[in-house]
């Protein structure tokens, strides 16, 4: 069943049902074949980056001017209140008053929660700490369906940093909408964490720990990359030791199925080695990309202008 | 009648006029719940034995609030340490009510949660859990930072 997405707030990707997920895929979808450059004139966008990042924050920017909005906001936490001690609670009461949505990113975990609760304007949650970004979600999921045309019943691989990673930990969970097999690759000490590993077994969803991906890569659909950082190694032998085992270069990708495609929340450090880009199952700029088309869907959703 | 007795069923009912009795506590909470219930309450007789003979356990705490009731609310809260606890309200020298405290399943404010980076740490505001029983597995879960605690983490927090 889907509850009328206006007005509402989207804050965790928990909060979304499975209907409600191809509702925001199937909009995006519609505004990717068919601009509507007027759509949402005469609203506004407030980007409220309490944390910065500016490839999330100009992806909402894009969105909202795409559809024909205006945008106003701050990019980085020193320039607003937050900085002279205003609590989350008034400074987005107040903002609330001259915006008519909110896309917001926070250090805090929790943050766009409680946000919601000091406006009846719909939050956007941009990323709240280590918690949840489920505009990323979204895009991830409708890349996977534009790439394969479908989201059940695939091989998917999540590599590299998969215990810190907050966009496997959101992408395994809606994995629990659209049953596929996963393929858990991490070195030891990066492993997916045990309440994430229980949600897939209680929800029946295949998969299998590995360390390395090489001899998998004939079975996938979906190899879905991720940054290893130095500094989440408790032991940096390990890092050392591990570090080149989990780059993908051209040369590995003799033998994989056609229709292959290799995404990445970017940026990059050297997880994916450039000759990849040049190859046919390079999608993560065109997965980056997507991030707009989502992102009007879900203003255009929520401000009750399409449904 | 005297109070120097052995028998912790004798204590609870002779001891108390008006008020109530929470019993069968795990040796060490009382005063646990005592902080979950919001501390010491004003001008009223609160004691509290702890390491009792217990039959059922070996050892057990105990509480006497004289002339408070508690409320079911308050009850419930109890809950989330002691599930097994029995909660006596006493009028008059007779226990008119036994009480088994129920988890809720939602539960504001008496606890903070164990995440550093959760904003209910660093905003005054009040906390939110959702609680989760698993195979009497009993998982906390905050309504904020979405982080979840199993029973023995929240004891902590109180
Ligand atoms: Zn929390």
């Amino acid at each position: 069943m889907t509850i009328s997405f206006e007005g509402r707030d989207i804050i965790s990707i928990k909060d979304l049902t499975r209907d409600d997920i191809l509702t925001v895929l199937r909009i995006a979808k519609q505004l990717k074949e068919k601009p509507q450059p007027t759509l949402l004139k005469n609203h506004v966008l407030a980007t409220l980056f309490f944390e910065p990042s500016t490839r999330t924050r100009l992806s909402f920017e894009t969105a909202m001017k795409r559809l024909g909005g205006t945008v106003i906001g701050f990019a980085d936490a020193n320039v607003s209140s937050a900085s002279k001690g205003e609590t989350l609670y008034d400074s987005i009461r107040i903002i609330g008053n001259y915006a008519d949505v909110i896309a917001m990113r926070h250090p805090l975990e929790g943050a766009a929660r409680r946000a919601a609760e000091a406006t009846i304007k719909p939050i956007l949650n941009g990323g709240d700490g280590a918690n949840q970004h489920p505009t990323q979600t979204l895009l991830d999921l409708f890349t996977i369906h534009e790439t394969q045309h479908k989201l059940k019943n695939l091989h998917i691989a999540l590599v590299g940093d998969l215990k810190y990673g907050r966009t496997v930990h959101s992408l395994a969970q809606s994995m629990v909408h659209f049953p596929c097999h996963l393929h858990l690759v991490a070195p030891e000490s990066l492993a997916m964490p045990v309440h994430i590993v229980h949600d897939l077994k209680k929800n029946h969803i295949s998969f299998s720990l590995h360390h390395t991906f090489e001899n998998i890569l004939p079975k996938l659909d979906i190899l879905y990359m991720t940054r290893i950082q130095k500094e989440r190694f408790s032991d940096l032998l390990e890092y050392e030791r591990e570090k080149n085992t989990y780059v993908i270069t051209a040369a590995m990708l003799t033998g994989v199925k056609k229709n292959l495609r290799i995404l990445h929340p970017l940026p990059r450090v050297n997880e994916i080695h450039p000759s990849v880009d040049e190859t046919p199952y390079a999608y993560y700029f065109e997965q980056a990309e997507n991030g707009v088309f989502v992102r009007q869907a879900l203003l255009a959703l929520v401000l009750g202008k399409l449904s | 009648m005297t109070a120097q007795t052995n028998n912790p069923k004798e204590i609870r009912v002779q001891a108390i006029k008006n008020g109530t009795v929470i019993d069968h506590l795990p040796a060490g909470f009382g005063l646990l719940v005592i902080k979950l219930l919001g501390g010491m309450p004003a001008r009223k007789i609160v004691t509290l034995g702890t390491n009792l003979k217990s039959y059922a356990r070996g050892t057990k705490d105990l509480i006497k609030i004289e002339d408070r009731e508690l409320t079911k609310n308050e009850v419930d809260k109890i809950a989330l340490i002691a599930p097994n606890a029995t909660i006596n309200i006493v009028r008059d020298y007779r226990v008119i009510k036994k009480i088994k405290p129920h988890l809720p399943e939602t539960i504001k404010g008496a606890i903070s949660c164990p995440n550093p980076r959760c904003i209910t740490n660093h905003e005054a505001m009040t906390t939110m859990f959702h609680a989760h029983t698993n195979k009497k597995q009993v998982a906390i879960l905050c309504h904020y930072c979405e982080k979840q605690f199993s029973q023995e983490e929240m004891v902590k927090y109180i």
